[in-house]
């Protein structure tokens, strides 16, 4: 079987503590740039969106148009950070800068690179999660009771999203054919992930496709919960989901950059 | 058995690429304190070789240890006592030349006090202390070199690896890096590095091999190789058919290199009298045999790339 290659459990270690804190200090140089788009996004988004196309909107399952839409911002921003980290952003640090290669002369072997790399992600979804959540809170369209959770949960669903985006770094030719999935998989999951309109809407088929095969479903639908102030328990459903992918994904995406940076 | 003062040793090692094979069953040793080189054409198998000791390319078969440890089985054990000067600079471009060396110095476990005691002696050891600072994408391009260096030193190696170190830089630049590699030397460091330039090879290296077609075909000093090869000297002179004519008549040994002729010699008097009575020639140069004879002789004229 050629493709149990792909399922071997791959090594952690300790070390790729490094990786992510050399990715951190980087992040760290520029804070303030890297700290206003989760700032000014959700705001905008809100003002355009929540206040301006919602004033056509009625209420969805009782909530205004704002407050339905505000958790899924959350949720694609959590997306969008550590999907794009882990495929431009790694793929210019493994292919341009080289620095993978630099990392691996030391005792750091590239299992550490790749598990920094992916954590590193999960950490900007993270994040971004906890600028915007303050600042939609503001605007007091997320319940406070459990809204701490957002930030743990961001974590796990960016760890799931930094994972695919690195299956697909392991695969791409060139950067520019990363603009394959980030226009085939990342923007329709944008669009039709429960995100700007709740799911019902859609054929039924669609509707268990979007639950089976996109993500983000899941992600917002959490989110969505936890901001509303009400823990149901289907969600427990979403999480167990999300874990396994995680887990799927990160094996398979440490294998296939093993396979394409070993050799 | 593995004498101690061993630091490389490599038996019958091989890398294959699908169906290319990058390293033809190859046995090298490299002792303590020692400069090693490789030499060879492009796409002779040096790259992969070093590679291979660096831990990161996994070899095919043969056996290949470093510091007597098996280099698929200790990598990490192994890389903490290396240093490595790759082809290609990589340095972090977001990063000043001191958070360079700080960021890097996390990867070997290294005490904040001491990575910074260690950066400081470096930056002044490869003359960059003025640059700390800087960006290094600022940099001169001798000056990354130096940086890379300084990098690659900061885990006080037992072993330092170079692949093409002074590739691209200019004469004082490269005196410059020469001189580090020396005194690293005198430190009792061992280093193995790979270079195009056969006088630097010549100037620096205490045994060296000769690689083409992922084969080792000649090693030892260089001295040695060339007297072997060439012996002491070399006499060129102007490729005339009546000359090769000439040549053929006496016992020398000489090669049709384009419009010159090259003739090998351990008596370039004895050759220079017997050109200008024999084949009445008067024009003439006569010069001591250098490693890119040998070079030359052995892996040809033919453009690799």
């Amino acid at each position: 079987m050629p493709y149990i290659q792909y399922l071997q459990i791959p090594e952690l270690n300790r070390r790729l503590l490094k990786v992510w804190l050399r990715n951190k200090d980087v992040f760290m140089k520029n804070v303030k740039l890297n700290f206003l788009p989760p700032f000014l996004e959700p705001i905008l988004y809100l003002l355009a969106m929540g206040f301006g196309l919602g004033t056509f909107v009625d209420n969805i399952d009782g909530v205004s148009y704002a407050q339905f839409i505000a958790p899924a911002l959350i949720a694609v921003s959590i997306m969008y950070a550590s999907f794009f980290e882990c495929t431009y952003g790694s793929y210019v640090r493994m292919y341009y800068q080289k620095t993978f290669d630099a990392i691996v002369a030391t005792p750091l072997i590239i299992d550490d690179v790749i598990a920094g790399e992916l954590f590193w992600g999960a950490t900007r979804s993270t994040i971004n999660a906890l600028v915007m959540t303050p600042v939609i809170l503001i605007f007091g369209l997320i319940d406070f009771k459990y809204a701490i959770l957002i930030i743990p949960f961001a974590f796990l669903g960016g760890l799931l999203f930094a994972c695919i985006g690195m299956c697909f770094t392991a695969i791409t030719p060139n950067i520019m054919a990363l603009n394959y999935p980030a226009l085939l998989f990342i923007t329709p999951m944008f669009l039709f992930s429960g995100t700007f309109f709740p799911l019902d809407v859609l054929p039924e088929t669609l509707q268990y496709f979007a639950l089976a095969f996109l993500p983000l479903t899941h992600i917002v639908r959490v989110i969505r919960t936890l901001a509303y102030g009400s823990l149901e328990p289907f969600i427990i459903v979403d999480v167990l989901w999300i874990l396994i992918a995680s887990v799927i994904f990160f094996i398979l995406s440490m294998n296939l950059m093993k396979k394409r940076l070993i050799i | 058995m593995v004498p101690i003062n061993l630091i490389i040793k490599a038996d019958n090692l091989v890398k294959r690429y699908n169906n290319l094979t990058a390293v033809d069953n190859i046995s090298f040793y490299v002792k303590e304190g020692e400069m090693f080189g490789f030499l060879g054409p492009n796409g002779a198998g040096k790259t992969t070789t070093m590679k291979m000791i660096q831990c990161v390319s996994p070899k095919t078969s043969g056996k290949l240890e470093v510091f007597g440890m098996d280099v698929s089985t200790h990598q990490r054990e192994i890389k903490k006592y290396m240093g490595v000067v790759p082809q290609e600079n990589n340095l972090d471009p977001d990063f000043t030349v001191y958070e360079n060396l700080r960021n890097y110095s996390r990867y070997f476990d290294i005490s904040m006090e001491e990575a910074e005691k260690r950066i400081e002696e470096l930056l002044n050891f490869v003359q960059l202390i003025d640059k700390k600072n800087s960006t290094t994408e600022y940099l001169s391009g001798g000056m990354k070199r130096r940086l890379v260096l300084a990098r690659a030193l900061l885990n006080n190696p037992r072993l330092i690896v170079l692949d093409e170190p002074t590739v691209g830089l200019d004469p004082q630049a490269r005196h410059l890096i020469w001189e580090k590699l020396r005194a690293l030397k005198k430190k009792g460091v061992t280093i193995v590095l790979t270079t195009h330039y056969l006088d630097e090879a010549e100037k620096l290296c205490d045994r060296l091999v000769v690689m083409d077609y992922g084969k080792i075909i000649v090693e030892g000093e260089p001295s040695q190789i060339i007297k072997d090869h060439i012996g002491t000297g070399v006499v060129e002179v102007d490729n005339y058919p009546e000359l090769v004519e000439c040549l053929q008549k006496s016992d020398s040994i000489y090669e049709v290199m384009g419009d010159i002729i090259v003739i090998y010699t351990n008596d370039p008097v004895h050759i220079t009298n017997q050109l200008s009575m024999e084949c009445s020639l008067d024009k003439m140069t006569t010069r001591k045999a250098t490693l890119e004879d040998v070079f030359l002789k052995l892996t040809g004229r033919k453009l690799r790339d």
